[in-house]
C-alpha cells in the first residue's frame, strides 16, 4: 500500500487552488484587451469553462484522461466514471483525488485560452457547443497521450507541466477557429485598442501567481524539483517580459504595458514544459527568446490575413512550440532523474526530434479535429457560430448576455 | 445674454476656472467631448500595430454671460487655455433669447 505524503498532499492542493486562480486571471487578461462593449462576453466565455469542464471531469472527462495509465495508446478508459472506486485511491504520494482536482484546472484553462483569438464575434451558443465538444473530443485524448503515459509520453517526448497538452494545443484550436469565423468588421482598418490595460495587467499579475502552482505543482510532490520549477517560473517570465520590451521599444519607438504583460506571459508559455527539466541559466534564455519571438509572431496575423484578436497564436501557439523544442536543447537528467539530457547537455538529437513530433502531433490533431467541430456547429447551429453584423456593432455584452460592463455614465 | 462656447485641452480647465472667477463669472458647466480640429487625433500603439486615434478628449465649456461682458470674457478664457500648441481648441458666442432660474422663476440678467 504507498504512503501518503502529508507536504505533498499539501502542496498538491494549494497548486490545485493557485491553478484554477488562472482562469479568471486569464478572463480579465483578455478582457481589457476587448473593447468594453464585449467585456462582459470575454469574462462569461471563461468563467463558463470553470462550469462546464468541471461537471464533464468528474461524469467521466478525468476516466477518459487518466484511465488505463501507462498504456501507450490514444485514450483512457471508463474505469472510473463518476470518480468510481477513486474514495480512497493513492496517486504517487498524494491521495488520487487530489490529482484529480489538479488536473481538473488544467482542463479548465486549456479551452479558456482560446477565447482570446475569437473575441467580439463568436455567438455565446456556439461558444457552448465548441467548449463542450472541444473538452472531450481534443482536451481528453491530449492530455492522455502526453500526461497519462499515452504513446507520446511513451516514446519519450517530455512536457513537464502542459506546453503541448496546454498551449499549443489551445492555440492550433484558436488558428482553426479564427479562419472558420473569418475577421471581425473593420479589421485590420478600424481601431480596436483595449478598453483597459489596468485589467490586462491586473489578469498578468494573477496568472504569474498561478503559475506557479501551474508548474511547481506539476512536481506532485514538494521538493527540489518544484522548487527548480517554481524558480523557473519566475525567472523565465522576467526574462520574457525583457526580451519582448526591447524588442518592441526597438521597432515600434516605445515599451508599453501590453508589452510587458505579453513578454511575461509568453515567457510562462515557454517555460511550462521546461520547468521541472532545465536549471542553471536555461530560463534566462528561454523567456529572452521567447518574449523577442512572440512580439515579432503578431505580424504573422497581418501578414497571412486571420484576425487572432488578442494573438493567442503568437503567444500560445509559437510560445508553446518553441517550449516545447526548448526541452529538447535544455533538459538536464541532474535537475529532474525523470528526464533525458538535451542536446545542448550531451544528450543528441533523440530528444529533439520527439519534442517535434509530440508538436506536430498535437498541432495537426487538435487543428483538424478543432475545424471539425466548428464545421459540424456552424452546420447544426440554426443561426452558426458567428453574431450578426447588427450584433457585432452593438457589442456582445448586450447582445449575447443582456448586460452591460460599464453602466457608471448612464443618464 | 450671450451663451460662449470652448472646446478646450482637458488640463486647462482649473487655470480657466481660477481666471473667470476671479473676474466676477458666477457659474459654467463643463461636459467631456471628443473632436478633431486641424490637430487631427494621435497614434496609439498596441503590440506594435498602430492605430489612428481621430477623436482626441477634450473639455466643452458653457458660459453664460451679460451681453457687455462677452468679449471680455472670452478674452479672458483664451488667454488662459491657450498654450501655443496646436490643439489649443475653439470658442464661439451665440446670442440666447431667454434665460432663467429654475428655483426662483427670476429671468434674464437676474437668472445669470
Amino acid at each position: 500500500m504507498p504512503e501518503i505524503d502529508t507536504g505533498d498532499t499539501a502542496w498538491v492542493l494549494i497548486s490545485s487552488a493557485l491553478v484554477l486562480f488562472m482562469t479568471p486571471g486569464l478572463a480579465l487578461f483578455y478582457g481589457g484587451m476587448v473593447r468594453s462593449k464585449n467585456v462582459l462576453a470575454m469574462l462569461m466565455q471563461n468563467f463558463f469553462a470553470m462550469g462546464i469542464v468541471t461537471v464533464f471531469w468528474v461524469l467521466f472527462g478525468y476516466s477518459l484522461a487518466f484511465g488505463d495509465l501507462g498504456n501507450a495508446g490514444w485514450i483512457g478508459n471508463f474505469d472510473f466514471v463518476g470518480l468510481k472506486d477513486l474514495t480512497n485511491g493513492v496517486t504517487g504520494t498524494i491521495p488520487t483525488l487530489a490529482f484529480v482536482a489538479f488536473q481538473l484546472t488544467f482542463a479548465v484553462i486549456t479551452p479558456a485560452l482560446i477565447t482570446g483569438a475569437i473575441a467580439d464575434r463568436m455567438r455565446w451558443v456556439a461558444w457552448v457547443g465548441f467548449i463542450a465538444a472541444w473538452s472531450v473530443l481534443v482536451y481528453l485524448p491530449v492530455a492522455h497521450w502526453v500526461f497519462a503515459g499515452g504513446w507520446l509520453a511513451d516514446r519519450g517526448a517530455l512536457d513537464f507541466a502542459g506546453g503541448t497538452v496546454v498551449h499549443v494545443n489551445a492555440g492550433a484550436a484558436a488558428l482553426a477557429l479564427v479562419i472558420l469565423l473569418g475577421k471581425r468588421k473593420g479589421w485590420p482598418r478600424d481601431p480596436m485598442p483595449p478598453h483597459s490595460l489596468p485589467l490586462t495587467l491586473l489578469g498578468t499579475g494573477i496568472l504569474w501567481f498561478g503559475w506557479f502552482g501551474f508548474n511547481a505543482g506539476s512536481a506532485l510532490s514538494a521538493n527540489g524539483v518544484a522548487a527548480q520549477a517554481f524558480l523557473n517560473t519566475f525567472v523565465a517570465a522576467a526574462a520574457g517580459m525583457i526580451g519582448w520590451l526591447v524588442v518592441e521599444r526597438m521597432k515600434s519607438g516605445h515599451a508599453t504595458t501590453l508589452g510587458a504583460a505579453s513578454g511575461a506571459v509568453a515567457g510562462l508559455v515557454a517555460i511550462t514544459p521546461c520547468a521541472g527539466f532545465v536549471g542553471g541559466m536555461a530560463p534566462v534564455i528561454i523567456g529572452l527568446i521567447t518574449g523577442a519571438v512572440c512580439f515579432l509572431a503578431i505580424q504573422l496575423k497581418f501578414k497571412f490575413g486571420y484576425d487572432d484578436s488578442l494573438d493567442v497564436v503568437a503567444v500560445h501557439l509559437v510560445g508553446g512550440l518553441l517550449g516545447s523544442l526548448m526541452v529538447g536543447l535544455f533538459a538536464d537528467d541532474a535537475v529532474n532523474e525523470l528526464a533525458t539530457d538535451g542536446l545542448f547537455l550531451g544528450g543528441g538529437a533523440d530528444l529533439l526530434v520527439e519534442q517535434i513530433i509530440a508538436v506536430a502531433a498535437v498541432f495537426i490533431f487538435s487543428f483538424v479535429v478543432s475545424y471539425v467541430i466548428g464545421l459540424v456547429l456552424k452546420a447544426l447551429l440554426p443561426k452558426g457560430i458567428r453574431v450578426t453584423d447588427g450584433e457585432e456593432d452593438t457589442g456582445l455584452d448586450l447582445t449575447q448576455h443582456s448586460e452591460t460592463g460599464y453602466s457608471l455614465e448612464r443618464v | 445674454m450671450k451663451l460662449i462656447i470652448a472646446i478646450i485641452k482637458p488640463f486647462r480647465l482649473d487655470e480657466v476656472k481660477t481666471a473667470l472667477l476671479g473676474m466676477g463669472v458666477q457659474g459654467m458647466t463643463v461636459t467631456e467631448v471628443r473632436g478633431f480640429g486641424r490637430q487631427r487625433g494621435h497614434t496609439e500603439v498596441y503590440r506594435g500595430a498602430e492605430y489612428k486615434i481621430d477623436f482626441v478628449p477634450k473639455l466643452r465649456l458653457e458660459i453664460v454671460v451679460d451681453e457687455p461682458d462677452a468679449e471680455r470674457v472670452a478674452q479672458e478664457l483664451m488667454e488662459h487655455a491657450r498654450t501655443g500648441q496646436i490643439g489649443d481648441g475653439k470658442l464661439w458666442i451665440v446670442p440666447i433669447d431667454a434665460v432663467y432660474r429654475i428655483r426662483t422663476g427670476e429671468a434674464g440678467t437676474d437668472a445669470i
